[in-house]
């Protein structure tokens, strides 16, 4: 029985007061939420790998989740810190919930809001904020993630005429939401650089089988996009996107709520094993009373709390619009890097029984493992900081 | 329909709760509160009445400033106004003195066709304040409803009992009291949660509702609570040694304390 005088990690930063009453009602209502509607099946779905994904769409949308920063069009217009602590609560359950709710708000729904046409904005955000639409982005290609530039999916025009009609032609891979999407944002060159498209998914010639034999992020759709001669409008083109400007700043949001997602999956963590060590007996004491154990609590107790700290900090700035994308940088490097450092951690303190869905630290783990490299991998980052520091740019 | 529900601020049922020393009252202050777990249940009711049909939610509570929280909760669940009765000489009312001032803020807000509340609140578990509100209302108070239908001018409540389930008409306006079996309460969204700042709360004194301080407070308690104790820490439970007669242990405890 743990003593009532104990802490959890984050009342030990005392972080909750650093959070004003608005941001923890939206928390709060995430966390109840997901208590009764995903928690209780988190270990089935990533067991079997199958998750009732428009359903939970649906359950999302009525709380507000999807696209829950943005205004109008039927979003809620949080801040961007209540995005984040979302995210924080939606990753605690999984990493592939939250994935599902940041490539829908922050990658498709960010991308029509920010680059698309009045028309566009109104055809398909408020279908997408209630969850009745789904959304997926389309950027990265087999061979080409870290260097998007170099793209093939190419985009033709079909004569030389305005109002001419686009031929896509090229392949995207590792597109979350791909098989259960409706509308695909998908970037594409053009004689005239990159530039981005809504697919409606019923179009001739898209296709999005799922990707099979996943180790993590079992709890998420994720599928590869083919497109062959796919035929669109002139209008199917975001007007307002132009380079890679426009996808990099809709991965900027996404990354953004990752800074405090992480966190979601090192708190569930590291909690499951504060319980864990205080019930498993051994050598007749608890686990928790063992030097070695309560060493490896506090550190992770610590990065934990400093990564927290780091995720308030970024988010005031976001909330005061002076973010800059090397500072969303910091804030995934450390927050995905600490946090799969705490999930593995844990593992070790509940033994074998960490390696089953019956505890979601393995989960988390192999959860966090994509997010490390997903969304600009910990080596790019590095080398966005870098840059800042140094002025020179290393990418190639 | 316009529709008046009285709601609580209470100390967190999961949180260390205590007394205040000095006057042997609930320590409303030092601990953390929120809307009575109980209230939401009317709560929701409100809203689901509103929603299938028309007209306002207003909630009422009578508290010291944090009680403010618990309407935010509601409103945020999606009530349009909220009243808020607060002066320092309601400190330490006892039920009476409660319902005094529930009845009168209700006169103020304007007599509504129904008046909901929870069954209880879950820090003084009395559950008399609906019917003495009713009573000084001049309403029909139907109370522990675990399922109500509105009509245009009555409703229809079942009432669980041991026995039986009852089911009662009143005529309306009336006042009724929900169970936590009639509902499963919302949790606020974040439009809801957005829109609530800008919904109208009310702040009024006793003066404002026609009250002296002599009619409320702790001196003017019918009851009052003369000493407190902390409850002592739970006993550690007795562990059975299974030396091939385990069965046979367990069989005699249970069977001396009279639960086989």
């Amino acid at each position: 029985m743990a003593d009532p005088t104990t802490q959890t990690p984050l009342e030990l930063f005392g972080t909750e007061a650093l959070i004003d009453a608005e941001d923890r009602a939206i928390r709060d209502s995430v966390r109840a939420m997901l208590a009764t509607q995903v928690r209780p099946h988190l270990a089935e779905w990533f067991d079997s790998g199958q998750v009732p994904a428009r359903e939970l769409s649906l359950e999302l949308g009525r709380l507000g989740l999807l696209g829950m920063h943005l205004e109008g069009y039927g979003c809620a217009g949080t801040s961007a810190t209540a995005y984040g602590l979302a995210c924080l609560e939606l990753e605690a359950a999984d990493s592939g919930i939250r994935s599902l709710v940041s490539v829908q708000g922050s990658l498709a729904m960010f991308a029509i809001h920010r680059w698309g046409s009045e028309e566009h904005k109104r055809q398909w955000l408020p279908r997408m904020a209630t969850g009745e639409a789904i959304g997926c982005f389309g950027l990265t290609e087999p061979d080409f993630g870290s260097n998007p530039a170099g793209m093939r999916t190419y985009a033709a025009r079909v004569g030389s005429r305005d109002g001419a009609d686009w031929v896509l032609s090229g392949t995207k891979m590792w597109i979350t939401n791909g098989s259960i999407a409706d509308v695909a944002v998908v970037w594409a060159a053009t004689d005239d650089g990159i530039r981005g498209f809504l697919v409606p998914t019923d179009t001739p010639g898209f296709s999005a089988p799922a990707i099979k034999g996943k180790l993590s992020l079992r709890a998420s759709v994720t599928s590869e996009l083919v497109l062959d001669e796919v035929r669109l409008p002139a209008s199917a083109m975001l007007p307002l996107a132009r380079g890679l400007s426009g996808p990099l700043s809709c991965l900027n949001e996404a990354r953004f709520g990752i800074i405090f997602g992480a966190l979601g999956a090192a708190r569930d963590c590291l909690e499951v094993t504060l319980d864990y060590v205080a019930h498993r007996q051994i050598f007749d004491k608890p686990l928790s009373a063992y030097q070695l154990t309560q060493a490896k609590l506090a550190d992770m107790t610590l990065e934990l709390g400093k990564g927290m700290l780091l995720a308030l900090h970024l988010g005031r700035l976001k909330d005061a619009g002076t973010l800059r994308p090397e500072q969303v940088s910091l804030g995934k490097l450390n927050n995905v890097r600490e946090s799969l450092a705490i999930a593995r951690e844990c593992r070790t303190l509940l033994g074998a029984n960490g390696i089953t869905v019956d505890y979601p630290v393995l989960r988390h783990a192999n959860n966090l493992e994509s997010v490390l490299t997903y969304e600009g991998t910990s080596e790019v980052h590095q080398l966005v900081i870098g840059q800042a520091l140094t002025g020179q740019p290393a990418f190639r | 329909m316009n529709i008046v529900v009285c709601v609580k601020y209470v100390p967190d049922t999961q949180a260390e709760r205590t007394f205040n020393a000095s006057d042997n009252t609930t320590d409303r202050v030092n601990v953390d509160g929120l809307l009575s777990e109980l209230d939401e249940y009317a709560v929701e009711e409100a809203l689901k009445i509103v929603e299938a049909g028309e007209g306002v939610v207003t909630v009422v509570t009578v508290g010291p400033a944090q009680a403010s929280d618990a309407l935010k909760k509601a409103l945020q669940m999606g009530a349009d106004k909220a009243v808020h009765v607060i002066d320092d000489a309601i400190h330490g009312s006892d039920a009476l003195a409660t319902s005094l001032v529930l009845a009168k803020a209700i006169e103020k807000v304007g007599m509504p066709d129904l008046v909901l509340t929870g069954m209880s609140s879950t820090d003084g578990i009395m559950g008399v304040v609906p019917t003495m509100l009713a009573e000084r209302l001049g309403l029909p108070a139907v109370t522990f409803a675990s399922d109500l239908t509105v009509g245009a001018d009555s409703v229809t409540a079942r009432r669980d009992g041991d026995a039986a389930s009852q089911t009662i008409e009143a005529a309306l306006p009336a006042l009724v009291s929900v169970t936590d079996q009639i509902n499963e309460p919302r949790y606020p969204s974040f439009k809801g949660i957005m829109a609530a700042k800008k919904k109208p709360v009310e702040t009024w004194g006793l003066a404002d509702l026609g009250l002296s301080a002599d009619e409320v407070g702790l001196d003017a308690a019918w009851t009052k609570v003369t000493a407190f104790e902390a409850r002592p820490p739970r006993q550690q439970g007795t562990i059975v040694k299974d030396e091939g007669d385990g069965g046979g242990k367990l069989a005699s405890f249970l069977a001396e304390r009279k639960f086989i």
